[in-house]
């Protein structure tokens, strides 16, 4: 095929251009949550003592500061990936923040509370529910951030796969989190973040075989 | 690019003609290593208008568009790279395996995109032909062949979106 027999295919097509990519993954976005709170809400519930705790525990308090303090960069981070001249730059960083809370607070926990009650902090009540909730939740933003992706151009598939996956990771732990009883850093630096980086691998493999273009 | 999103043609016309010379030029520095034969070098200028065509809805109108091309030019030009690499690299002994097994080319070449626009169904080729061969336009296309202009244009972007797939294929 010659060169300018292609550009008067593409110039015909002109008219066929899609949404803007930003657009496109708000709305994915939007919907994945959605769904994600659906699919908490017909599984799971808010505990009784939401209103009460949300006001007043600080440790269920912090449980939405260190998932939503994930998912927001990582959200801005995927809307960066999505663009073939988009790169992770600065941005990444402000995800050691959540992390570096987090040691804070486990350090803070670790002088709070006697070190032979440490082992029953960690495991809390149900340490294996956590780490299936928060894969099974992140289903459906993740499912829908791909297919948002899919439309996009990232010049790095992985890490644009690796941030849906921690989008969708930190939203379903942000909504199981109103469920769990399990309040204490120690108990959130493990099984939240088993959950999480469970989410954040499929996402990265997911990106790295479904998102080339 | 932003009056062409806008929906003016002529103005796209110009800027993707602009866009092969300079895309010629960009590919050529970039293989000077390589030794690429002329037609290698144009099949990936194809390939990377091809990808700014399908992902202009990933140009961030407020930036320069001069990044955003040269990302997609460099990524395809890698992709490239990656395709020949693999020819050349693979130790001669182990190529007898590799003819058995049925091993496919991994490279793409002028012919696959003429198989892909030959392979088209007859309707479809009918219309590629005509916009190609006489320019005509999507609305000139559709009352020769006694469609509506919507249907001519989706078939026209489903016969493009099937050529970017077969560089895609030979990718993995």
């Amino acid at each position: 095929m010659k060169t300018d027999d292609l550009i008067k295919m593409l110039a015909a097509d002109n008219a066929s251009v899609a949404p803007p990519i930003s657009r496109t993954m708000v709305l994915a976005l939007a919907a994945g949550m959605a769904l994600a709170a659906a699919h908490f809400f017909t599984v799971l519930a808010v505990r009784p003592d939401f209103s009460y705790a949300i006001t007043h525990e600080a440790r269920f308090i912090f449980k939405f500061v260190f998932t939503l303090g994930l998912a927001l960069p990582a959200g801005l981070l995927v809307l960066r990936l999505a663009r073939p001249d988009g790169t992770a730059g600065v941005w990444k960083w402000l995800l050691i923040l959540p992390l570096a809370l987090l040691a804070i607070a486990v350090g803070l926990e670790m002088q709070v509370v006697p070190a032979d009650h440490w082992r029953a902090a960690a495991m809390g009540s149900m340490p294996v529910a956590c780490m299936k909730y928060i894969p099974l939740l992140s289903l459906t933003p993740l499912l829908a951030m791909l297919i948002a992706l899919r439309a996009g151009a990232p010049s790095n598939p992985t890490a644009a796969g690796a941030a849906a996956g921690l989008v969708s990771a930190g939203i379903a732990a942000a909504l199981y989190a109103t469920f769990c009883a399990d309040d204490s850093p120690m108990f959130v630096a493990i099984w939240y973040v088993i959950g999480i980086s469970i989410v954040v691998a499929i996402g990265a493999l997911a990106g790295n075989r479904l998102l080339r273009w | 690019m932003r009056a062409a999103i806008g929906g003016d043609e002529a103005a796209y016309r110009r800027l993707l003609t602009d866009l092969s010379r300079a895309l010629r030029a960009t590919v050529r520095r970039g293989f000077a290593g390589v030794s690429a034969r002329p037609n290698e070098v144009e099949d990936v200028v194809q390939e990377v208008m091809l990808a700014i065509h399908l992902k202009r809805h990933t140009w961030d109108q407020t930036k320069p568009i001069g990044p955003w091309i040269m990302a997609i030019a460099r990524n395809k030009m890698i992709d490239d790279l990656r395709r020949k690499g693999r020819r050349t690299e693979v130790p001669i002994d182990g190529m007898l395996e590799i003819l058995e097994a049925g091993g496919h080319e991994d490279a793409i070449h002028a012919h696959d995109v003429n198989r892909v626009l030959s392979g088209l169904n007859g309707r479809n080729r009918e219309i590629v032909q005509a916009i190609t061969l006489d320019g005509h336009s999507a609305l000139d296309v559709a009352n020769r062949l006694g469609m509506t202009e919507v249907a001519v244009r989706v078939a026209l972007h489903r016969s493009l979106k099937a050529l970017a797939e077969t560089y895609q294929e030979t990718k993995t």
